[in-house]
């Protein structure tokens, strides 16, 4: 292998080291940049390439045609098209260039860097063991795990054996709040790991560290960099899997590496590749507490959109919401729209003044799901899987109009998901409420009924 | 079709006048129209900004201004369409600092209607420049892409040199600095009424600058529109 003299690796190419930024985002003098690209050492791309369609942003990977537009750009003095979609990481423009390092700096070796003394359950060793085969193969690996059944586990042994062999570790997800939780767990399980979090208002992002978390759009920043790819896409509700998280994965990995993803709800197309044995997968069928997942129950409540415009509620539906206020049990109500939510929130109140409404950009939801984990809260409407450190440990969960569109069979799986995580209360009630039963919903019940015979069939499950 | 602003569809169709004049449809959902302010009701007579019913006609900055006897006069007015709400805050640093050009689209109606409404054709549009160095910065020149939303060419008339960011600046300190902006070239100014084109007017500071400038080379009145009464 060919290796840089230092004098070489100038403070050019060991400051981009393994990012992959635009031309002008870089705090060096033109000339600099200039010569390190004719020397060789940085390599520039442009940032839009001309598609049949129209175009592709180069960074985010971006080609459809509403999300690119066009201004007379004072730069090259003509009209420029730019990519909308990641305006955020700095706008990428027709005559914008890409730069990156042509090497990237090697990491340091970790001798044993893993301290965790929690032990896994016979599904989670075995499924780790297949992370761990991935991780020496450089292969692919589709982790499909219930929700609840304790991935982030999973993954240490592999990560552990790639920071010995000095590989870099990242892994991404769509979820600023899953990034937040997942750092200090990593921090306690690798101590001694430099480890870099990368979200929008973090110092560090960009920084290249043995462990990376990183969210999205932070990702498209690095270039050929990670030994080891791990997609975490579970509990992503409303947010549907991201074209863009998989591109950004499939720019910041090497050539030679792994990818693992980590999924409760893989898209239907993945499920028939994983039944016929075309993709490899780990399947965790039960969760850590070996209880099988409570099975959604389906009621029809009529027309319940005109009842809402008159002011009402089906009865049902409020049958099943006064049921959980005089048990005391607290309970989700999920709703398809804002303007819904809105709506049966103000019915509900006047049952109980202190159930509230929470939708996925509300400025206040972090107080009311405060007061909901304390139990101020007996009910709450939403319209989105809160933090995934919401897991309350006794609820009931309910779907107002489980037929609309926006909830898909695994945004069902998901919100069904949510009940009986806890090993003291592994019951609960799911209900999706309906005006007419769709596939998506007859799918969700079946994944979830399969998920539960396999898990019998393997031996998981403890009753 | 698609928000401009939140990317969800919508029906652009809001009645049928829309469609039997063919009158351009919103590029913005409801929900995101609903969101901006338009300043409306009684408005201060210089500044243009809104005023209690039972407040004099000029508001107390405006009086401040016109009792200096070195600003006097320079500003025949200014006319804003927006309230700078939270909503406006997040729109413009999308639009401007991030550099979303096309946002813009959305203020053509509502700006263009003003426009008719204080001004007319028988003003020339000068967009405030920026400078060089912040121009090559940003790509582009949102006064200069508000000037192009209006039904009338804009005239480049006037240059800026580069000086520090005005935000993080008090107003006595603007308001003591030297003038920013230069002719650029030698224009036919002489009798010109002209109305200068700006995102936000914040103190008055900018507008009344490039006004002496204008009025010293011969315009006849100086007025302004900007997007946002800050």
């Amino acid at each position: 292998m060919y290796i840089l003299p230092s004098s070489v690796a100038s403070p050019l190419v060991s400051w981009l080291n393994g990012q992959r930024l635009l031309r002008e985002q870089l705090p060096f003098p033109d000339e600099d940049i200039a010569a390190a690209v004719q020397a060789g050492l940085l390599h520039e791309q442009p940032g839009l390439i001309k598609t049949a369609r129209a175009w592709r942003c180069v960074r985010c990977g971006n080609d459809d045609p509403h999300l690119f537009a066009s201004f007379p750009c004072a730069r090259c003095g003509s009209d420029c098209t730019y990519c909308r979609k990641c305006l955020v990481m700095g706008r990428i423009g027709t005559c914008t260039r890409l730069v990156h390092a042509a090497l990237l700096l090697p990491s340091e070796r970790y001798e044993a860097p893993f301290t965790w003394d929690g032990e896994l359950s016979a599904a989670q060793a075995e499924a780790a063991q297949a992370v761990c085969q991935a991780v020496l193969d450089r292969s692919e690996l589709t982790v499909w795990a219930v929700c609840g059944a304790g991935k982030t586990e999973i993954l240490f042994p592999a990560i552990a054996a790639a920071l010995e062999n000095g590989e870099r570790v990242c892994l991404a997800t769509p979820r600023i709040d899953v990034v937040r939780e997942l750092a200090p767990r990593f921090r306690q399980a690798f101590p001694r790991v430099p480890l870099a979090v990368w979200h929008g208002g973090s110092e560090e992002r960009g920084r290249i560290a043995p462990l990376v978390l990183s969210t999205t759009h932070q990702l498209l920043r690095a270039y050929r960099a990670f030994d080891v790819m791990i997609i975490d896409e579970v509990d992503a509700f409303p947010y549907s899997v991201e074209p863009m998280l998989e591109y950004a994965a499939s720019q910041a990995r090497k050539e030679q590496s792994s990818l693992i993803y980590l999924t409760a709800t893989p898209s239907r197309v993945w499920q028939l590749d994983i039944r016929r044995g075309r993709r490899n997968a780990a399947v965790i069928p039960a969760r850590y507490h070996g209880c099988p997942l409570p099975v959604p129950a389906f009621e029809w409540c009529g027309n319940w959109r005109k009842r809402l415009e008159r002011g009402r509620l089906p009865q049902n539906v409020l049958a099943w919401v006064l049921r959980r206020l005089e048990q005391g049990k607290q309970a989700f109500l999920f709703v398809p729209r804002i303007d819904e939510l809105e709506a049966v929130t103000r019915l509900l109140q006047r049952v109980n003044p202190t159930i509230v409404g929470v939708h996925a950009e509300a400025p206040d939801r972090a107080e009311h799901v405060q007061a909901f984990r304390d139990g101020r809260v007996p009910l709450l409407v939403t319209t989105t899987i809160l933090e995934r450190g919401v897991t309350v440990p006794n609820i009931d969960v309910a779907v107002l109009g489980a037929e609309d569109r926006i909830f898909t069979e695994s945004a069902l799986v998901q919100i069904a998901g949510r009940v009986g995580r806890h090993a003291a209360f592994p019951d609960g009630d799911v209900r999706f409420f309906h005006h007419g039963k769709t596939n998506a919903m007859v799918r969700a019940r079946r994944h979830i009924l399969r998920m539960n015979e396999e898990a019998k069939k393997r031996g998981l499950l403890r009753r | 079709m698609n928000c401009l602003l939140c990317h969800s569809p919508y029906n652009p169709i809001a009645n049928w006048r829309q469609l039997l004049f063919l009158e351009d449809f919103d590029v913005l959902c409801p929900r995101c129209r609903g969101a901006f302010q338009l300043i409306d009701g009684r408005l201060c007579e210089m500044c243009g900004r809104s005023l209690e019913e039972s407040a004099p006609s000029i508001c107390a900055d405006c009086l401040d201004w016109e009792e200096d006897e070195r600003w006097r006069g320079v500003l025949a007015k200014n006319r804003s369409v927006y309230v700078y709400n939270e909503w406006m805050k997040e729109v413009i640093a999308l639009w401007k600092f991030r550099g979303d050009y096309v946002v813009a689209e959305a203020f053509r109606q509502p700006l263009t209607a003003v426009f008719r409404r204080d001004f007319g054709s028988g003003w020339q549009l000068v967009p405030i420049p920026l400078s060089a160095e912040r121009l090559h910065e940003r790509g582009f020149n949102q006064a200069e892409a508000l000037a192009r939303l209006l039904p009338l060419p804009s005239v480049p008339w006037l240059a800026r040199k580069h000086s520090e960011k005005q935000s993080k600046k008090s107003r006595r300190e603007r308001l003591e600095t030297d003038n920013p902006f230069f002719l650029s070239g030698h224009p036919p100014i002489n009798g010109k009424r002209i109305v200068l084109i700006d995102d936000i007017y914040t103190t008055g500071v900018t507008v009344r600058h490039a006004a002496r400038v204008l009025l010293e080379a011969g315009a006849a009145e100086v007025g302004s529109l900007t997007l946002v009464r800050a």
